[in-house]
């Protein structure tokens, strides 16, 4: 254990992964990254990047084409089976037995991973308690709102106590409450020890809850870093800054870039080598009171389009439920 | 110690599999039986009298192992190749996948929930059977073994018919086109020796006529074919199917991308 703590285990290794489907779609090429053990990882990535396909080569639910995949040091080609016993996974569409009930759901998994029946129930009644689903234990599936299945889906993973989780969307569709508690969650079940790779659009979701991530983009790697380090590479922020009293023209604020989208609303562009002290020293000097301030965007998502370059063409697939505008700018069109 | 997790593994699917049965009893159990009432008052009672004796047997008990085996040979291939197809479209076959549980096992549990419906609609028919005519057996383990051979080999084709379809289309066209006619032809209402000889020969390249005239066997002690080779075919078919099943399975076809 201490020598796990010196030398943290590696929970996935993955060298030079590459799949070319029957169709001759190149959905990776040469994909290199690990996860350290306890580590709560972000797998981000537009639409068709190859998160998915990443994941399911893990997860043994689709063929590599050539490559090497290590789940806690267990090959999948050599030692498939201890492999796939440390993960658990929470795909990104339902895939229940629908006209299943919650706990056979549960319990069949457990079952699969070959904990005994008696074993297994009471496994099943921690997970789905824990899941909120208890109550709704001898309910069919399909009864379920589609948070709930999401949840379902989350205990049907967790059921064996899995080493390595991995997450493939698991809040897309889910109400605010629900996805907070979701990550209240996950941050638990990280801080007791379980590894988590999590793909998800809502890139405040990975800000918030990841400290790594890999940015895949048509196959490839093109990102992968500690969560602060990936946000240093953000050049500039932009803020929205609500002020005391209106005003009706463009504040001069020296060195700081500003816009006035309202009167009683400005915009400021931060670059790396200002700081916000810097600003609100302008603002203060300009007589202006400042009564509350955020993010025009998530950094993390500003930085990701500017990665995989497909702003333009992509912004509807990208969704940040924290941003109240869904207009997303580059702090470059400042005026 | 991975044995017996493995077995657990095998063990819940059977189990998963038995349920789904006896949940939709309606659609498992009863539609034999009332198919198989009324073939025995039309075929047995009404037009069977005027038929007479075959085989030495009232014409009545004469078919009456050929339909207990044609209601084993349906259900066992309908309930693998309907279990395993809708669980590969809507996609909870993945709980299986993502397991650490050989293929080996997936393939041999789904095909002992085959056998189990098959055995289980195979005893509701003979039940219903009594009330038509006085069973008897003349090889309880001849009678046994190869209903459950049977049943064994139309589970496995099943699975493989679930393996390799793609839409709900493809699940149909084996049982209508392929399975339904070689039942039928499968001597389970005549015996083959009124047939002309070519019709006989042709009959000879039919697997159904092998087991239903083993199992006519088993329960009369008459048959148009030799047993031996009648179970020499069926293991044959056995060890065939289940290889080509664990093949395809380890080659992920139909099932992984």
């Amino acid at each position: 254990m201490a020598m796990h703590n010196a030398w943290p285990m590696k929970a996935l290794s993955i060298k030079n992964l590459t799949k070319v489907y029957s169709n001759g779609i190149k959905a990776l090429r040469g994909v290199n990254f690990d996860v350290e053990e306890g580590d709560f990882f972000a797998l981000l990535g537009p639409n068709g990047a190859g998160k998915t396909t990443t994941i399911g080569i893990i997860t043994s639910l689709v063929n590599k084409t050539e490559g090497e995949v290590k789940v806690f040091g267990h090959d999948i080609d050599t030692e498939l089976m201890a492999a796939k016993a440390c993960i658990g996974v929470v795909p990104q569409e339902i895939n229940l037995n629908m006209f299943d009930k919650l706990v056979n759901i549960v319990v069949n998994q457990a079952g699969f991973y070959g904990i005994p029946k008696r074993k297994a129930l009471i496994r099943a009644e921690e997970c789905l308690k824990q899941m909120q689903l208890w109550d709704r234990r001898q309910d069919i599936a399909r009864n379920l709102s589609g948070g709930m299945k999401r949840r379902l889906m989350i205990a049907r993973a967790l059921v064996h106590s899995p080493r390595l989780l991995i997450l493939d969307e698991p809040t897309a569709g889910v109400d605010i409450e629900i996805r907070r508690s979701m990550w209240r969650f996950l941050r638990e079940i990280n801080r007791a020890g379980t590894t988590i790779i999590l793909t998800t659009h809502y890139l405040e979701e990975a800000e918030s809850l990841c400290r790594h991530v890999a940015i895949v983009d048509e196959g490839k790697i093109i990102e992968y870093d500690a969560m602060d380090q990936i946000l240093r590479k953000l050049k500039e922020e932009i803020f929205m800054l609500n002020l005391r009293e209106p005003v009706d023209r463009v504040p001069d604020l020296g060195a700081y870039q500003v816009r006035l989208s309202a009167p009683h609303e400005l915009e400021a562009q931060i670059t790396r080598d200002q700081s916000l002290n810097g600003l609100f020293a302008e603002l203060s000097a300009a007589g202006l009171e400042v009564i509350s301030m955020r993010n025009k965007a998530n950094r993390l998502e500003e930085l990701f389009f500017r990665l995989t370059e497909r702003k333009n063409n992509h912004e509807s697939e990208i969704r940040s439920p924290g941003i109240k505008s869904p207009e997303i700018k580059s702090p470059g069109a400042i005026a | 110690m991975i044995v017996r997790t493995q077995i657990i593994g095998f063990r819940t699917i059977v189990r998963k599999e038995y349920s789904r049965v006896i949940r939709i009893w309606v659609q498992t159990m009863i539609p034999p039986a009332i198919t198989m009432t009324l073939y025995f008052v039309i075929f047995g009672s009404i037009i069977g009298k005027r038929v007479g004796q075959m085989g030495g047997f009232e014409y009545m008990h004469y078919i009456a192992p050929g339909l207990i085996m044609m209601s084993v040979i349906t259900n066992s291939y309908g309930n693998v190749v309907s279990s395993f197809f809708s669980a590969k479209y809507n996609r909870h076959l993945e709980e299986m996948l993502v397991a650490p549980l050989p293929n080996f096992y997936i393939v041999l549990g789904y095909v002992a929930g085959g056998v189990v419906r098959g055995l289980l609609v195979g005893g509701v028919v003979t039940i219903v059977a009594m009330f038509f005519t006085h069973l008897r057996i003349s090889s309880i383990s001849v009678t046994i073994s190869i209903v459950v051979l049977t049943s064994f080999v139309f589970s496995l084709a099943g699975l493989l018919n679930a393996m390799l379809a793609k839409k709900f289309d493809d699940i149909a066209i084996i049982p209508s086109f392929v399975l339904a006619p070689l039942t039928y032809l499968g001597g389970v209402f005549y015996s083959i020796s009124l047939l002309p000889d070519l019709a006989q020969r042709a009959s000879m390249m039919n697997p159904i006529l092998y087991m239903v005239n083993a199992f006519r066997y088993g329960m009369l002690g008459i048959s148009d074919i030799n047993i031996w080779l009648a179970y020499a075919i069926i293991i044959v078919f056995s060890v065939s199917l289940f290889s080509v099943c664990l093949v395809l399975m380890n080659r992920g076809v139909g099932i992984r991308h």
